[in-house]
């Protein structure tokens, strides 16, 4: 029977580092081992006996690339746990801060990390510029990245680590005047999401396996408030998010992964999609129109579809919101220190992320848990890491199935803080 | 007859323990630059732009991250001994904090922690990059500033080219 044993020893173009082992015997794939390698940097402990007002700048520095999505996170964790409720204008601003992220940080996933799998190339700053489709997608992509971050610049102060956004509402507002370049910025960068989107509805690469979803669903399509709900049909109530999401030890892995009802479940833009695509934007729905049928999707590649449609909605809603709202000064709302929890939801590029946070008395934090997207993802990644490679065994090179592999891990867009540094494939067969 | 372009500069990115912050300025301010770079540098590492990626000669290496893990230091010593010059980048990488805060840990939190650093063959506390080997220009700032990266690179490009830019 088929027998062979392989080490990849880099994956490349993700968040941080990661290693894979498979074991094949007599032409079965019997285990799948997928492990977050980054080292840990203990943040959950270092947030013990910290004051709670610099519990969100702390947390955002668990991750660069969704740094924003951590930091409020921590910040809705904080402010429940201190009895404050934030402004509407503070929840705009928020959510701007979060269109922000989500329009700059699915661009570098669509174009700098996967993009090149679609066009056979190495890199994506390795695409020609006598080409007419590959200089247009090269200009797309940084036009694009570059709206987004100066969305983020003006309401959040920061791309990565915003300075901005504080518990109680914003330190700084938005100026008139990059308001409107902000508005004209991102309406010049919408022909180049509608070529996206097309490249990725049209991209050659499937696998379908059923499997399960989960996601934050707010009244809005949006990624800060809602329910958490299931495919099911299930609803979870953030204070009991710990009942729900069984943890699991893979011992190989520094990453904690997690369980839903005793099976593994997906989050992210492919789970928000296929919940929730009713909700988006009525231009972005209108404009759209049949692709938004290709959703609910069981297929994995959609999940980098699902990303481009969300840059869509998160441009044309923050075009919306900036052109109709008007942001006046008002003061940081202060909350009491008390003997309290407070959880924080929200939907992070990568799915949904959850923060909690034990609060003393004297204002410092007694201790705290937080999950994130990638680790909820890591067993639904193996599953399909195990069908991908039985689909093709046995008569695929094994450098193939390698490319094959680490194609499917970038679609998930996963981010070990992160890992990217290596992904290790070690073969044993018997 | 065209005038022959200078080689290029021989460039590497590496991420050791941290948030990769850095690394998303990099991305950020390649929007603007990156046409530019595209003539400028050849990275010959780069995991985070490209799959094919070799350890060989770089007149520039940049370092994020501080080191956790003896495995990472043997690596940083490589990277080292290839880089004419050796960049460190953002905090983790110039002070080792925030990755070194387990450094500081008092004794309750140390025992939460020990068996993890034990599974995972950590390093007794983690080191900023000059601790493990020289280190030519510091870029500091969590993350670091976009401006002040790009001064330090240009100013080290007209070294590397003598003056000629």
């Amino acid at each position: 029977m088929h027998t062979f044993d392989l080490t990849l020893d880099r994956i490349t173009k993700v968040e941080g580092s990661a290693a894979l082992e498979v074991r094949v015997k007599e032409g079965q794939v019997e285990e799948v081992h997928f492990s977050v390698t980054d080292y840990k940097r203990f943040y959950t402990q270092a947030m013990q006996g910290k004051n709670v007002m610099s519990i969100p700048q702390l947390l955002a520095r668990i991750c660069g690339t969704c740094s924003n999505a951590h930091l409020l996170c921590s910040i809705e964790a904080c402010e429940r746990a201190l009895g404050i409720t934030p402004s509407p204008q503070t929840l705009l601003l928020r959510t701007l801060t979060m269109y922000g992220l989500m329009i700059r940080d699915h661009a570098l996933h669509l174009y700098l990390f996967s993009m090149p799998d679609i066009f056979g190339k190495d890199a994506f700053l390795d695409f020609d510029e006598n080409d007419p489709i590959q200089h247009q997608l090269l200009h797309d992509a940084f036009e694009i990245k570059a709206a987004g971050n100066f969305l983020s610049m003006l309401v959040a102060g920061r791309s990565v680590h915003a300075p901005y956004p504080v518990i109680g509402g914003f330190s700084h507002l938005p100026e008139e005047a990059g308001i409107k370049e902000a508005v004209a910025k991102l309406e010049a960068a919408r022909p180049a999401v509608l070529r996206l989107i097309k490249v990725y509805e049209e991209a050659p690469f499937h696998l379908d396996r059923q499997t399960n979803f989960m996601a934050l669903i707010p009244e809005r399509y949006g990624f800060l408030n809602g329910r958490i709900c299931d495919n099911e049909g299930g609803l979870i109530e953030e204070e009991n998010f710990r009942e729900h999401l069984e943890h699991v030890v893979l011992p190989y892995s520094q990453a904690s992964a997690y369980k839903h009802k005793g099976k593994a479940y997906m989050v992210g833009a492919l789970a928000r999609m296929n919940l929730a695509k009713d909700k988006l934007h009525p231009k972005t729905k209108e404009t759209l129109g049949r692709t938004l049928d290709l959703f609910p999707s069981t297929d994995i590649y959609r999940n980098s579809l699902a990303q481009a449609v969300e840059i869509l909605h998160s441009l044309d809603d923050a075009v919306e919101i900036l052109s109709t709202q008007e942001f006046s000064p008002e003061p940081v709302i202060k909350g009491t220190p008390r003997e309290a929890v407070g959880i924080g939801v929200v939907e992070a590029p990568r799915g949904t992320l959850y923060h909690q946070v034990h609060l003393h008395p004297d204002g410092n934090v007694e201790n705290g848990e937080i999950v994130v997207p990638t680790g909820q993802n890591q067993i639904n990644i193996e599953e399909d890491i195990h069908r991908l490679v039985q689909n093709l065994l046995p008569n695929t090179p094994k450098e193939k199935i390698a490319f094959e592999i680490e194609k499917l891990i970038r679609a998930y867009d996963p981010c070990m803080s992160c890992a990217a540094h290596f992904l290790k494939v070690n073969w044993i067969e018997e | 007859m065209a005038k022959n372009l200078p080689p290029k500069i021989r460039v590497g990115w590496f991420s050791f323990s941290c948030c990769e912050d850095n690394t998303i300025v990099m991305t950020e301010v390649m929007n603007d630059h990156w046409q530019e770079w595209k003539q400028l540098f050849d990275f010959r590492y780069a995991r985070v732009l490209q799959s094919k990626n070799v350890l060989d000669e770089m007149d520039i290496a940049f370092v994020e991250g501080a080191i956790a893990s003896e495995k990472q230091a043997q690596f940083l010593k490589e990277i080292r001994a290839h880089a004419k010059k050796l960049v460190a980048i953002g905090a983790c990488a110039v002070v080792g904090m925030p990755s070194a805060q387990r450094n500081f840990f008092n004794e309750n939190q140390k025992r939460q922690i020990d068996f993890l650093l034990a599974r995972f063959a950590a390093l007794p506390k983690v080191l900023k990059v000059s601790e493990v080997v020289p280190v030519d220009v510091e870029v500091g700032g969590c993350p670091m500033d976009p401006q002040d990266f790009l001064t330090k690179v240009n100013a080290l490009v007209q070294e590397l080219r003598g003056g000629q830019s």
